[in-house]
């Protein structure tokens, strides 16, 4: 009996490349643990990225919210206007305020969660 | 007011589930880890039911009713703004805090900055703070106490802080998260169901005007029993002088005087936003809105609940539902405090305006059955903030106590904790009874702004903060904020600009907290800890990476 010609006898390559294959894998995370000038960089646009979509964020809460006592002291016409035979500036503190938070937060939660995702998915790419 | 017969069957009830649970939490809390912790096993509703539950404490029961019912729409900014608090914690410190693994306050100072001197400074604030909360709820305990049964103030401070003591000491965090969360739907129910009837029944009396143009009258025959001597000036210009015990009896449809003594704003001004003070109303306001955006990620009790999650996803999951859990309960009290204003205006003649909640389903419905057992619901709920608030307070004040004064942090160390902390709470709470609930909560919030709330912003987010820097943003903000508070309790009423500067200080506290740590930080660069890179990646990177 013979061998036919062309069955490769051997497995130890495929292996080997599996190996190389996760050494490349897991090198962005290497420069994350070991605190290399690429992981630190890595580091600080994250930082940076999540930093910026909170304060972008709050600011939005700032003007939507905290503008509301200089709005009222400034435009008294505003704050005596009846909307739904209540007073407006009732309405919008009393009510309004709440779903106006919770809007914001949602939408911070799926921003940020974004953010990490794109990091994630950057440090763990194949190099090759 | 005849007290409602079911009244105190159902306070004993609430107390005594809240008992039950912490009995059941204690069968399930074997190691050390479950009764600190809850072994991190609590999922994201019940996590979120749990801190909304710690939470709403006696100020947001009763006293921001009461607030709204005495000075108007000014004051929605409380609720407002405990609200938006969770917001300020859920952009800047939720997930990262929750990565850092720091338990308590004190935790995240050594976890940060590894140093011992800052982490004893942080245990100072986180004690004082924590008395500084615990004592209000149990005074509201007496006050509910003393205004829906017959029993004297101290029956009521005395039932919360055994009850809650002994809660503490024995279940740990294991059954606090199970009361907590059922708590937080109890005190829901609580003011949502009355309020229902509340608004039917005012329909039904024909809308009567919350403000009406002739000034406010009484709906009923009331008789009021005066506490302190006042002079009241009725619409027609006549004053009487009245002496405290005397009983006056004022008729359906008589006008309702002014009192002298009792700040309150009257007629359309409390329709409308700001006051005759102008800038500095505008500047109190901006200063209450200051205090609570950013002083609940100080609070020591609501930190050591993000331990409880698994990590910091879920922690920023957690934050969201508990916005959304404490908002939907804050839709209730302006209701109950603009409903007080036509049902029972006789609070502002007695200056009691904490006590609308407690009195209002009495006074719109009549003693039949329907007001009595709504009284009794009220009431229940009022006790479930004080239990609930108080065992998170305790927990939190007690952890810290076991871990940097007693030494060890073991299990014996937190029940002695939770016991001493329990019994000063409670000596100053029987010694002090006339503060108002949700002013001196306020002044919490303010300490907590200027203190932590700095640390933890400037911690997560810049690399170049030192332990001297920080320390010394803590001493002079928070101790800024800490002395102001010391002037309004025990010192002598101030008026004009200086009165607004100490009694709402966080607009100018806060700023110079945050300066003087950059400041002392950037002055004392070298000290700042070598591996702020691998702490920074620790507290940044996503869950999923494990890093």
């Amino acid at each position: 009996m013979t061998a036919p010609p062309a069955s490769p006898a051997r497995v130890r390559v495929v292996l080997a490349e599996a190996a190389r294959q996760r050494a490349a894998l897991g090198s962005a995370r290497a420069e994350l643990a070991e605190q290399t000038q690429v992981g630190d960089a890595l580091v600080r646009g994250l930082v940076r990225a999540q930093l910026g979509l909170a304060l972008r964020l709050s600011f939005v809460v700032v003007v939507g919210l905290g503008g509301l006592p200089l709005l009222f002291a400034v435009a008294r016409a505003v704050a005596r206007a009846p909307v739904l035979g209540v007073k407006l500036p009732w309405l919008l503190l009393g009510v309004a305020a709440y779903p106006f938070l919770l809007a914001v937060g949602f939408a911070y939660l799926r921003l940020a969660e974004r953010n990490e995702q794109d990091f994630t998915a950057l440090v763990q790419r194949p190099e090759r | 007011m005849a007290a409602s017969p079911f009244t105190a069957p159902a306070i004993v009830a609430v107390t005594l589930a809240t008992v039950a649970i912490g009995v059941y939490g204690l069968r399930l809390a074997r190691t050390t880890s479950d009764f600190l912790v809850a072994s991190r096993s609590v999922s994201p509703a019940w996590n979120a039911a749990a801190i909304g539950g710690e939470y709403l404490s006696a100020a947001s029961f009763l006293g921001v009713a009461g607030l709204i019912l005495k000075h108007g729409v000014d004051v929605l900014w409380y609720p407002v703004g405990f609200a938006a608090g969770y917001l300020a914690l859920l952009l800047f410190v939720a997930a990262p805090l929750r990565r850092s693994g720091a338990f308590t306050l004190p935790d995240f100072c050594e976890a940060r900055l590894r140093s011992r001197r800052l982490r004893k400074l942080a245990t100072a604030f986180v004690i004082f703070i924590g008395l500084l909360y615990l004592v209000p709820q149990m005074q509201g305990a007496g006050l509910t106490v003393s205004t829906v049964t017959d029993a004297p103030y101290e029956l009521g401070a005395l039932l919360v802080g055994a009850v809650v003591t002994a809660n503490v000491a024995l279940g740990g965090m294991r059954s606090i998260t199970f009361v907590q969360a059922f708590q937080y739907w109890l005190k829901l129910t609580a003011l949502a169901v009355p309020a229902v009837f509340l608004a039917l029944q005012w329909q039904s009396d024909g809308r009567p005007a919350v403000t009406p143009p002739e000034g406010m009258t009484f709906v009923r025959e009331t008789t009021v029993v005066v506490e302190h001597a006042a002079t009241f000036t009725f619409p027609d210009g006549s004053t009487e002088e009245v002496r405290p015990g005397e009983a006056l009896t004022f008729l359906a449809g008589t006008p309702v005087p002014e009192v002298s003594g009792v700040a309150s704003t009257g007629g359309s001004d409390w329709l409308l936003p700001g006051d005759d003070s102008g800038d500095r109303g505008l500047f109190a306001t901006y200063s209450l809105i200051l205090a609570t955006f950013l002083g609940t990620m100080g609070l020591p009790h609501v930190l050591v609940r993000f331990y409880t999650n698994p990590d910091g996803t879920a922690a920023r999951r957690t934050t969201l539902v508990v916005l959304g859990l404490v908002g939907m309960f804050y839709l209730f009290p302006t209701l109950y405090g603009a409903l007080g204003r036509i049902y029972t205006p006789q609070l502002l003649l007695t200056g009691q305006t904490d006590a609308v909640v407690l009195l209002l389903p009495g006074a719109v419905l009549g003693g039949g059955l329907a007001g009595q057992l709504l009284a009794a619901l009220v009431a229940a709920g009022a006790f479930a903030a004080f239990l609930s608030s108080s065992s998170g307070l305790l927990t939190s004040v007690a952890g810290v106590i076991s871990t940097d004064v007693l030494g060890r942090g073991s299990v014996r160390d937190f029940r002695v904790g939770a016991v001493a902390a329990g019994m000063m709470a409670l000596v100053l709470a029987l010694n002090v009874s006339g503060l108002d609930v949700s002013r001196v909560v306020g002044l919490a919030f303010a300490v907590a702004a200027s203190s932590f709330c700095p640390l933890l912003v400037l911690g997560i987010w810049w690399r170049g903060l030192t332990d001297v820097g920080a320390a010394a943003g803590i001493l002079v903000g928070g101790g800024a904020a800490v002395t102001a508070v010391l002037v309004t309790v025990l010192g002598p009423p101030l008026s004009g600009w200086g009165g607004v500067l100490v009694a709402q200080p966080a607009a100018w506290s806060v700023p110079l907290a945050f300066s003087v740590m950059i400041a002392v930080s950037l002055g004392t660069r070298a000290r700042a800890p070598v591996d702020v890179g691998r702490t920074m990646l620790r507290l940044h990177a996503p869950d999923a990476l494990r890093m």
